[in-house]
């Protein structure tokens, strides 16, 4: 059985912290995700008209998601009259109560599965175990991850955290039938083969997920690999197909589009081996009985966010884990929910509250490779920045994520006083000699109090007088503005304050390695004569 | 309230907040469907080419034939499985079909472990990734049929092969078979054999599906 995810999620931190400590699944991970992304690139730039594509697959899935009242009703119309039965879930406990009990009737105490990651969200094999009926996961990744009694880490190869040893010693202890066998991966694909096949020939009753499903024709689409897929959904007697409301589409056509998109940006691959599309049930031909259950469990909260909404059109690709830095460091682990990386950042609090995981939208540098790589052109960064903004304006801080309520308060603080200039002056004078107390011998700042999830990590500058003291003192000691260059910088008169009018022209200053800073007329850093010794070591980026 | 009326009350009431939040502008708009500006087709030979060299790249096996070609090619494909059992589907074309081929259109599931392979024909074929597709006619068989035998040989007129999966899902609209109902057929994408990357992303050929796909290309003559 797989672990359970945690009901509340402790902060993506605290998660990511521990994962960083484990050096085989990074090297696991970098190895992974460096080969998927050299495939993916090569397919993707053999399409000549990829963007194209793309802007095709973003408008195929906001034209669904913006009527999706009328597309699901319409799908539940086409699937009936094609002898399919559809089930509405309004959230997890109303999908686990139709399933088990659509499973209950065939008076079949086992399922076998197809990978789903909505069955993983809805925490279907604990609630079917619960009621007496065991579910055999039948995709390699997932199979690896159940029998280890682990929890998923990809989108697409949930196991990409195991290498071939790990999986090796996993088979030998837990898989029946697996002997002594190699960790040559064809030789753990044939011990899964074996291992399964009587089970597929056996099982009456099917659980499958949808990656898509036509509106106008009642046709449910699954996209897949290695067969089992094919095996669930052709030899059992009942098929029970459970699927979000948001992977609705409006026409055949758009399939299509989606269907080009989805191989590529998935595995790297011009088409995944197998690809279903049935209609309801076809008589002599495939399962007698066809359930599909749609699912909301928190997709309508996403959907009432004119920015948040955004993340519904995903599917499920994961080309947005396979270049996230962060990801790619941390392990899908550490983001504690069944979607992780860049998409889960996004999704997983849209989906289970801004409450339940409110640092989730802090999972990110906002690098934007993310954006760059997704298929149907959801702008990532957008929504994260988006989020964040939720999360400090709506939840409660106590106990629910530091930055939330940290932050705001600072920020609030920092409100008052930029809305008063005495006040304004006055805390830049403190925060200078603040700065000055926490600078030790090495220039470096001791780590706040409350704040040390900042500093940990950071460096403070030196401090250095202000613009308007510095302003203040030359006026005082009538110096002209020294223009030192051929090309001054022009500093905003915003910048400046109220007691700046016009723009002021300023000395273009580089600090040459290893010695004094000179005033030139090229491009550099912006520094300010008088002002205190600047570290000559320290180069433009070091601020950054 | 019903599940459904649940579900459809929420997101109703989610499309009315998003309208709202949206600004003094209202959403985004979307853009309407239209085909994209599509790269210039290939002609027939090029198509074939491309289809050919596609399904290689999966690691299937790809033979190419005249129309007197198709009964040979089959043999071969079938010849190292002796005494193998194998099935064809009711409608495949008699030149095609092996001579002691059982009736694959009326095995039950329980009898399929037992057939070493199958040959049959397909609906469409998609030259731009090396799919073909079935959509399990009487000369292709009911799914199972493709599905559990460990060898696939199917064979694929040239003229069946089409640029790209677009121009795949114009041609096998459900609509062309009226209305949705229980007539609208299943169909099934193959590209190549088998396959998982599921163990540090190495792809290895044949897992639950056939294991060895074999592509026979029977072009004009």
């Amino acid at each position: 059985m797989s672990a359970r995810w945690p009901e509340v999620p402790q902060d993506f931190p605290k998660a990511a912290k521990v994962t960083l400590q484990d050096e085989q699944l990074r090297a696991n991970l970098g190895h992974a995700t460096t080969a998927i992304r050299a495939k993916r690139g090569g397919v993707v730039a053999e399409v000549d008209d990829w963007e194209d594509l793309r802007d095709e697959g973003a408008a195929a899935r906001d034209r669904a998601l913006r009527a999706l009242d009328e597309r699901l009703v319409e799908l539940e119309a086409n699937v009936q009259a094609a002898g399919g039965v559809v089930h509405w879930a309004p959230d997890k406990a109303a999908a686990q109560r139709i399933v088990v009990d659509l499973v209950a009737a065939t008076g079949s105490d086992e399922v076998i599965k197809v990978k789903s990651l909505l069955t993983d969200e809805l925490e279907l094999n604990p609630a079917l175990a619960d009621a007496g009926i065991e579910a055999h996961e039948t995709d390699l990744a997932e199979l690896i991850v159940q029998l280890g009694g682990d929890r998923q880490s990809h989108i697409l190869v949930p196991a990409i955290h195991r290498n071939r040893r790990e999986i090796r010693d996993i088979f030998r202890e837990h898989l029946p039938g697996a002997g002594d066998v190699s960790d040559d991966p064809a030789a753990l694909a044939e011990a899964a083969r074996r291992h399964l096949r009587e089970t597929f020939l056996r099982v009456p009753v099917a659980i499958s997920g949808a990656n898509a499903a036509v509106a106008a024709t009642g046709t449910v689409a699954v996209v897949e690999s290695e067969g089992n897929g094919r095996m669930c959904l052709t030899l059992p007697r009942t098929l029970i197909t459970v699927m979000g409301i948001e992977k609705v589409l409006e026409t055949w056509e758009d399939l299509g589009t989606i269907l080009r998109l989805l191989p590529r940006s998935s595995t790297g691959e011009r088409m995944n081996p197998y690809t279903s599309l049935w209609t309801g049930v076809t008589p002599g031909d495939g399962p007698e009985e066809f359930h599909l259950v749609l699912v909301d469990a928190g997709r309508t909260n996403a959907l009432a966010d004119p920015v948040g909404r955004d993340a519904l059109r995903c599917i499920r690709c994961s080309a947005c884990l396979n270049v996230c830095p962060v990801y790619e460091r941390t392990g899908g682990q550490a983001y504690e929910s069944i979607y992780p990386g860049p998409i889960g950042a996004i999704l997983t609090p849209q989906l289970q509250g801004l409450d339940t995981a409110p640092t989730l939208p802090w999972a990110s540098s906002l690098c934007g490779a993310c954006y760059e790589v997704c298929p149907v052109k959801i702008d990532i960064p957008k929504i994260l920045v988006h989020l964040r903004g939720r999360v400090t304006a709506e939840t409660d801080a106590s106990g629910k994520g530091h930055h939330a309520g940290v932050e705001r308060l600072a920020m609030r603080s920092v409100a008052r006083v930029m809305d008063s200039r005495p006040a304004y002056e006055a805390a830049q004078r403190a925060g200078r000699l603040g700065l000055s107390l926490l600078q030790h011998g090495n220039g470096r700042p001791g780590r706040l109090p409350g704040l040390k999830g900042w500093t940990a990590s950071r460096d403070l500058p030196p401090p250095e007088p202000s613009f308007r003291s510095w302003w203040r003192e030359r006026e005082a000691t009538g110096g002209a503005p020294s223009v030192g260059g051929a090309s001054p910088v022009e500093r905003p008169a915003a910048v400046g304050g109220a007691g700046a009018a016009g723009s002021v022209p300023l000395e273009v200053v580089v600090h040459p390695p290893g010695g004094r800073p000179g005033v030139v007329g090229g491009p550099g850093v912006v520094g300010r004569p008088g002002g205190a010794p600047t570290d000559p070591t320290r180069t433009a980026g070091d601020d950054a | 309230m019903s599940g459904r009326d649940q579900v459809l009350a929420k997101v109703r009431a989610a499309l009315q907040t998003a309208e709202r939040g949206a600004g003094p502008d209202g959403p985004r708009p979307v853009p309407a469907p239209g085909r994209r500006t599509r790269p210039d087709a290939w002609d027939a030979d090029e198509l074939a080419d491309r289809f050919a060299e596609r399904v290689d790249d999966y690691r299937a096996t790809v033979v190419r034939t005249g129309p007197d070609g198709v009964g040979a090619a089959v043999a071969a494909a079938l010849a190292d499985l002796d005494p193998g059992t194998v099935a064809a589907p009711a409608g495949l074309p008699a030149a095609w079909r092996p001579d002691d081929a059982l009736d694959g259109s009326v095995l039950r599931t329980a009898e399929l472990p037992a057939v070493s392979a199958v040959v049959t024909a397909c609906r469409l074929a998609i030259a731009e990734t090396g799919t073909i597709v079935l959509d399990h006619a009487d000369d292709q068989g009911p799914r199972r049929l493709t599905l559990v035998p460990d060898r696939h040989v199917c064979v694929v007129r040239t003229e069946q092969i089409v640029d790209d999966v677009d121009d795949a899902f114009a041609a096998m609209s459900p609509a062309d078979h009226g209305p949705p109902g229980p007539g609208t057929p299943p169909l099934t994408f193959v590209s190549g054999p088998s396959a998982t990357s599921d163990i540090e992303l190495q792809r290895v050929e044949g897992v639950h599906g056939p294991r060895t796909l074999v592509v026979i290309v029977v072009g004009p003559g």
